[in-house]
């Protein structure tokens, strides 16, 4: 399982640097959301899967259920969920910008 | 003496005011300096009396950054001269400004100069000294700079700027050097272990970088250049700055640091054999020179040269002489800059073959003038004559080679007593007329001059009232008790000898003038054209370079910060990686597959997308997709956390991106290639880091503290929740702030667009 989610990671990082290299504006930014999740996809597999528990420890019970998945990557993850969100969301309005003042979204043209 | 320092840069904008006013309100702010001077003064009695002034304030504890200060005899005497001088200039420069629009800047700067320039010579910290150096070297800048809509002035500026500033940098090179070896950056501290600087392996760069930054500071062979441009600073900072003070302060270092560097022919040697060139050369183009403010300015380049040699002779003698030397430099060529500055001021010019016979017109600043004359040439009952008697009698001890030094010491003064007489009697006795449309001076403006010039014949004609002083400089110099033996007669000898024929040279220079000003050869040496060729040099070389790095294309930065970064990740992971194996990862079930071909299936169609829409729809498949991974390797609030932000995004999209136009995929096919092979290289890459990462063995400690702690501390069953919220709680509050940003930014973006829309 580790091998595909891995395989994955590279897909999205290769697929986001790809558009990243591109010259419209509107592509690199979603090469920009493409590589946030990979990193995710990637910090999750480096720590380790599991397909057991959650780490929540039920009610009623004094511990989590052995073997439970690692909270540590995933409290990572979660800021960097919403951090990206706030990125992806402040560039596509100050693309929209770029668009609306520029008439182009070519960033060659935009400097 | 904190308080001191702080208050008069703190003052600055108070003179920057009553700068800015009538020359009588400006020279209300001599006041301060001439406080200053008293205080300093009436700190002589307790180091007389053997003590030392200190004052210790915590700054960064931390970085074991303190601003302490200690006034010992060398501070003293550097200090009496900044503040002493300094109230003179305040006098002096607020008459002679008086109308400029700009005057108030004047006065600014010059506090703030004081206060960085006594925080030099007061510091018992090398890293604080540093800062300070560093203080005056930038508010030198300012001032040489002054008159900053003329194209000269701001070259000028820069051009010592560069070299001060370059020499700045080395001591603090040599400050860490310094503190790695011995622990500490304090000056006491350091005399105190003697010895184990010189003997150490570290002693030759520390020794050349010290010397770098005072030969730079101080304007010696080869970095001398700077001080005659500098000339382009308005008069009073020319007779502050750069002839009394701030070019003192590469000499202050070298005599500061003698007792613990020196000692040795590594430390000697370079100070006797630059100072002596900068003696003779500088002197040696003084007089070539017809720009009054010229002549002085190469005349202050050798003068320090002498003091630097001085410094170097390394015996008790030399160190008195140098000190004695130094206020009598400070008198007269303080004065003779001033004098240059009123001439000028009533003229209109300062060349001296067209100045001639302004006793009569300037009677006060002609006799100052002469005072001062006299004194650089070495008259009897003036302090430079007691000051050249020490020198000779220093040159004639040193054990070295007295047979080279002393006839070279004879010319330098010779030479340098024809520029006091270019400066201060020429353009007051040579019979002539004075120029057309010359004017008198006020009395601000011979006030500060004559000033100076009577103080050193008060100096020269008492000794005894110096004396003492003098002593506990040269001590602290020698770092062992040293008696200074100031007198006006020092008995026939053969000092007296050399003074006689050092009289008669410059006497029969002076009547030869014109024709040593007509045969000189050779002139320039050239260094300020080297110096401006290498600066061309390194325009032309990042004229070079810079453009093809700054191609202000967003996708060639993005290529070459891809490729750059893929690379080092690309090596490191080649040199430290060992084999994968893959035992145990290929655990694969139908659905999970299916759901990572989901994702990856989107990220390819986000790439091959024709329409924004289509690559939109594709990356929100792709997110879902993560979404999905989430929720089946035990990540819960990860997954509902993607749902939530995949959706999101698509809206804002959605919203946004409708009038975008189609994706044209504007690239040509060679760059596509390139681009992709480039990214698909970096995607093996993560990859293959990943599933290192994911087999190197872990611990778990971490994660079992946080299911502990949760119910127990937190009271909460959600360990991720309780790590974000509770342990982490920062974190998140900083990821918040993060949020709130980027939302202010997209409303505020949006609200222009509405804006528009409504107006266009």
């Amino acid at each position: 399982m580790e091998l595909q989610l891995a395989i994955v990671a590279g897909v999205l990082y290769a697929a986001g640097l790809y558009l990243m290299m591109r010259r419209q504006l509107v592509q690199l930014i979603i090469g920009l959301g493409l590589i946030t999740n990979g990193t995710n996809v990637l910090i999750f597999t480096s720590g380790g899967l599991t397909r057991t528990n959650p780490p929540v420890i039920p009610e009623e019970m004094p511990e989590t259920l052995e073997p439970f998945a690692d909270p540590v990557p995933q409290a990572l993850i979660l800021t960097a969920i919403v951090i990206g969100f706030g990125v992806l969301a402040f560039s596509l309005v100050l693309a929209h910008r770029v668009h609306k003042a520029s008439g182009s979204d070519d960033v060659r043209g935009a400097s | 003496m904190t308080t001191l320092i702080l208050a008069t840069l703190a003052l600055a904008p108070l003179a920057a005011w009553l700068g800015g006013r009538s020359a009588k309100v400006a020279t209300l702010l001599a006041l301060w300096p001439l406080g200053l001077t008293v205080w300093f003064a009436s700190a002589l009695r307790i180091l007389l009396q053997g003590g030392v002034v200190t004052d210790h304030v915590a700054w960064i504890p931390s970085l074991g950054l303190n601003l302490s200060f200690r006034l010992d005899g060398l501070s003293a005497v550097f200090a009496l001269m900044i503040t002493g001088i300094g109230t003179l200039i305040v006098v002096y420069g607020a008459h002679y400004l008086d109308g400029h629009p700009e005057r108030g800047r004047f006065q600014a700067s010059l506090f703030a100069f004081m206060a960085a320039m006594l925080g030099v010579v007061l510091t018992d910290n090398l890293f604080t000294l540093f800062v300070f150096w560093e203080l005056t070297g930038f508010t030198s800048f300012l001032l040489i700079g002054f008159d900053h809509e003329k194209e000269s002035s701001r070259r000028a500026a820069t051009q010592a700027l560069i070299v001060t500033g370059a020499g700045g940098l080395a001591l603090l090179a040599a400050a860490v050097l310094i503190s790695q070896v011995t622990g500490t950056l304090t000056i006491p501290e350091l005399l105190s272990d003697r010895g184990l600087l010189t003997n150490h392996a570290s002693y030759l760069p520390i020794v050349v970088l010290v010397l770098l930054a005072a030969f730079t500071k101080s304007a010696q062979f080869p970095f001398h250049f700077w001080l005659p441009g500098a000339m382009a600073a308005p008069t009073p900072v020319s007779a502050y700055l750069h002839s009394a003070t701030m070019v003192k302060a590469g000499v202050y270092l070298v005599a500061r640091l003698t007792p613990v560097l020196g000692g040795t022919l590594l430390w000697e040697l370079p100070l006797v054999i630059i100072g002596g060139l900068t003696m003779l050369g500088g002197a040696y183009r003084a007089v070539q020179e017809t720009d009054l403010k010229r002549v002085l300015a190469y005349s202050t380049v050798s003068a320090l040269g002498t003091l630097f040699l001085l410094l170097g002779l390394g015996s008790e003698a030399a160190f008195t002489a140098a000190i004695v030397y130094l206020v009598a430099h400070a008198c007269y060529k303080g004065a003779l800059f001033q004098v240059a500055g009123v001439v000028d001021h009533a003229t209109g010019t300062r060349d001296i073959r067209r100045l001639a016979g302004l006793r009569a017109l300037l009677p006060q600043t002609s006799l100052a003038g002469l005072l001062a004359a006299a004194s650089m040439v070495g008259l009897p009952l003036t302090i430079g004559f007691v000051a050249k008697e020490l020198v000779y009698e220093a040159g004639l001890k040193y054990a070295l080679s007295p047979f080279a030094l002393v006839p070279a010491v004879v010319v330098g003064s010779a030479l340098l007593g024809v520029c006091g007489l270019l400066a201060g009697f020429g353009p007051f006795f040579t019979p002539g007329a004075p120029p057309e449309g010359s004017h008198r001076a006020s009395a601000g403006l011979w006030f500060g001059p004559l000033t100076l010039a009577v103080l050193g014949l008060l100096f020269g004609s008492a000794p005894g009232l110096t004396s003492g002083v003098f002593s506990l400089a040269a001590s602290a110099v020698a770092g062992r008790s040293v008696e200074a033996h100031l007198a006006l007669w020092h008995g026939l000898g053969l000092p007296l000898g050399l003074s006689a024929l050092t009289l008669l040279l410059v006497a029969l220079l002076y009547r030869a003038r014109k024709l040593v000003r007509a045969r000189a050869w050779p002139r320039s040496l050239g260094f300020e054209r080297g110096f401006t060729g290498f600066l061309r040099i390194m325009d032309f070389i990042s004229g070079r370079i810079g453009p093809p790095l700054q191609e202000s294309s967003l996708a060639s930065y993005a290529l070459t910060f891809v490729l750059s970064a893929g690379t080092l990740v690309g090596v490191g992971y080649y040199l430290t990686a060992e084999r994968v194996s893959l035992d145990g990862l290929l655990d694969v079930r139908a659905y999970e597959l299916a759901i990572s071909g989901l994702i990856i299936l989107g990220a390819i169609g986000a790439v091959r997308a024709r329409t924004t829409m289509t690559a939109v729809l594709c990356l929100g498949t792709s997110g879902y997709g993560v979404a999905l991974t989430f929720l089946l390797f035990g990540a819960p609030d990860l997954a509902m956390t993607q749902f939530a932000a995949e959706t999101l995004t698509a809206v804002i999209f959605v919203f946004v991106f409708w009038q975008f136009p189609r994706v044209d995929q504007a690239s040509a096919r060679l760059v596509k290639l390139r681009d992709a092979i480039i990214a698909c290289g970096c995607g093996v890459l993560v990859t293959l880091l990943a599933l290192d990462s994911a087999t190197l063995p872990t611990t778990r400690r971490l994660s079992d503290f946080y299911a502990e702690a949760a119910p127990s501390l937190a009271h909460g069953r959600n360990i991720v929740n309780v790590i974000l919220v509770d342990f982490r709680a920062f974190d998140t509050l900083g990821e918040i702030t993060v949020l709130v940003t980027a939302a202010v930014g997209v409303v505020a973006l949006l609200r222009i667009a509405a804006a528009e829309r409504q107006g266009g």
